[in-house]
């Protein structure tokens, strides 16, 4: 009897010794793929650096560009940049959280929904030029409305919609079921459970669908290429605030622009290697962005958790 | 006639008649429900007793939670849902389950707890509050007295009135499910569901909720559905047994625990099956 109990404790012993070889082995081609892939990247960030680090500097921010490379800068680029993801931001999030949340608690599930919610899908894999092209057709030429930041926030909120769309249906999808009958259980509407229950829970996975997307609108070229935006802007859009009534001002948004991917092609497709100095400047100046974005992101994440809590 | 006789579906069987001063909340009569294509509850009827305490008991997938959901159509949350017959609620027999009726009018009258303490990711007063916000309550001081009231009634007040504003998910699952009662209470519901509010508690826990439900029915009438028997025995005034989405019998507590007069309900509370 105790013979079968020792047989029976090796076989155990073995079994373990067998799972315990599996989790090496995938430990090990876990790391060396993770190795492959983060080489990769720091190859590129560090290529980058090395290239354009030395470049930046004050004047390198507050010049625009000009044909002698030492005296270009990206002041015209950064600031459109940042003004064309403003309108971005105020067009994709509410549209998109909207038609999320209209599609998740209000839609009924038919058909017609399914079809909507592939399409939805499908639109996030639809390449960029051709957004820009319905940009440049519909946009700038059938509504006449010019290669404005305005047009070019339009079209990359049209890019990022499907982004945002199926984030925060993702979002409101996984707030637990018994928060929602609970919420329907002490006699809420609709509007009260979405605007005091499944919003404030789902705050923080929309936001990262909305940071997702404005990363991917960010480094955009295509689309703003399509549109017909400048590459050589010696001029700064009207401020959006003025020191008279009515003190803001919407001009900015009729202005045309540039904005940093544009910058760095064009300096990268000229022949004088000091451009390719300032385009590697331009990529580190616009990974610097994303980061902030990013970082601006996880702050708002982490607050907004806490009040979320308390 | 006695009413309870009276509403009695031919399946039920009330031997013992009910007391005739007892007054009927609501009635539930040949209530049929479906989740799309699956009849989930056949012709149910009985009646809810006015400030007492009825449990539903039955083994699992018998329906005694679908049951308990009809009364504040937490089921037209989900497509498919289809009910037949009726819920009166009393005095003006209004249906309960009718079309015409806005399932957001039921559940303004009819509070629950679920299985699972769900309290809102919010503090403690928040939570308690926020029956009556939905309600359109805004007044702080009307709010305040009613929050306090509440938690009063659901035994929780010593335990909370020092942190209020303290989130309630810092509360145990025993206080987070008396505060959930309390949520439910603060509006003045004319019924409480409460959807087996201990089985996700320990003991000393549930024995707190258990002494809490027989002192509720001093104010409201209360619906229980358990899945432990002992529970519906110590706390309970009237009693259903369900099975396979019928109503098997009932009747006072003691007698369907002493004496039942179907056999499917002595088996099953004998521990033959279940």
């Amino acid at each position: 009897m105790s013979d079968i109990a020792i047989r029976a404790g090796d076989d155990t012993r073995r079994l373990v010794q067998v799972k315990r070889r599996q989790d090496l082995i995938f430990g090990v081609v876990g790391i060396l793929v993770l190795f492959v892939v983060m080489g990769l990247l720091m190859t590129l960030v560090a290529d980058l650096l090395i290239d354009g680090l030395g470049r930046i500097s004050p004047e390198f921010l507050t010049s625009f560009p000009s044909r002698r490379a030492a005296a270009a800068g990206v002041l015209s680029a950064w600031v459109g940049t940042t003004l064309v993801m403003l309108v971005t931001a105020a067009i994709a999030i509410p549209l998109g959280v909207g038609a999320g949340l209209y599609l998740e608690e209000y839609a009924s599930k038919n058909l017609l929904s399914d079809i909507i919610e592939v399409n939805v899908s499908n639109l996030a894999g639809v390449p960029s030029i051709i957004y820009g092209l319905l940009a440049l057709g519909f946009f700038v030429y059938a509504l006449d409305m010019g290669q404005t930041i305005l047009v070019g926030g339009l079209v990359l909120s049209l890019l990022i919609l499907p982004i945002v769309i199926v984030a925060t249906r993702e979002a409101v999808r996984a707030i637990p079921s018994g928060l929602r009958e609970s919420a329907y259980g002490i006699g809420a509407n609709r509007w009260q459970v979405m605007w005091s229950y499944i919003l404030p829970s789902a705050r923080p996975g929309i936001l990262t669908g909305a940071i997702v997307g404005l990363s991917r609108a960010i480094g955009e070229t295509a689309p703003i290429i399509t549109i017909g935006a400048l590459t050589y802007i010696a001029f700064l859009p009207p401020a959006p605030v003025t020191s008279t009534p009515p003190w803001i001002n919407f001009e900015w948004l009729n202005s045309p622009f540039t904005v940093m991917p544009i910058q760095m092609f064009n300096w990268t497709s000229r022949p004088q290697a000091e451009f390719h100095v300032n385009a590697a400047a331009t990529g580190v100046l616009l990974l610097c962005m994303t980061l902030m974005m990013n970082g601006f992101a996880i702050y708002l994440r982490y607050r907004l958790r806490r009040t979320v809590r308390t | 006639m006695n009413e309870a006789l009276h509403i009695a579906s031919p399946a039920v069987t009330t031997p013992t008649p009910l007391s005739p001063e007892a007054t009927i909340r609501a009635r539930v009569s040949n209530l049929d429900f479906w989740y799309s294509k699956f009849q989930a509850l056949h012709s149910v009827s009985m009646p809810i007793h006015n400030n007492k305490v009825t449990a539903i008991i039955g083994p699992s997938g018998c329906g005694k939670s679908t049951l308990l959901r009809c009364f504040n159509r937490i089921h037209d949350l989900y497509p498919g849902a289809r009910y037949e017959g009726a819920i009166e609620l009393m005095p003006d027999g209004l249906n309960l389950v009718s079309r015409s009726v806005d399932p957001i009018l039921v559940r303004l009258m009819v509070g629950m707890v679920f299985q699972k303490p769900n309290p809102f990711p919010k503090s403690i007063f928040e939570n308690v509050a926020s029956g009556l916000y939905v309600r359109g309550l805004r007044n702080r001081s009307e709010v305040e007295g009613r929050v306090e009231k509440a938690l009063k009634q659901a035994a929780i007040w010593d335990e909370v009135q020092d942190r209020l504003k303290k989130p309630a998910y810092e509360l145990s699952g025993g206080q987070q499910q008396r505060l959930c009662i309390a949520r439910a209470l603060a509006p003045e519901p004319k019924l409480l569901l409460l959807d087996e509010p201990t089985s996700a508690l320990d003991p000393i826990a549930t024995a707190k909720i258990e002494s809490l439900i027989a002192d509720l029915a001093h104010d409201v009438t209360v619906v229980i559905v358990t899945h432990n028997m002992g529970q519906a025995a110590r706390i309970s005034d009237q009693t259903a047994f369900m099975h396979m989405g019928k109503l098997i019998e009932f009747g006072e507590t003691e007698q369907i625990f002493t004496n039942p007069t179907v056999d499917q309900t002595r088996d099953y509370i004998t521990g033959r099956f279940g």
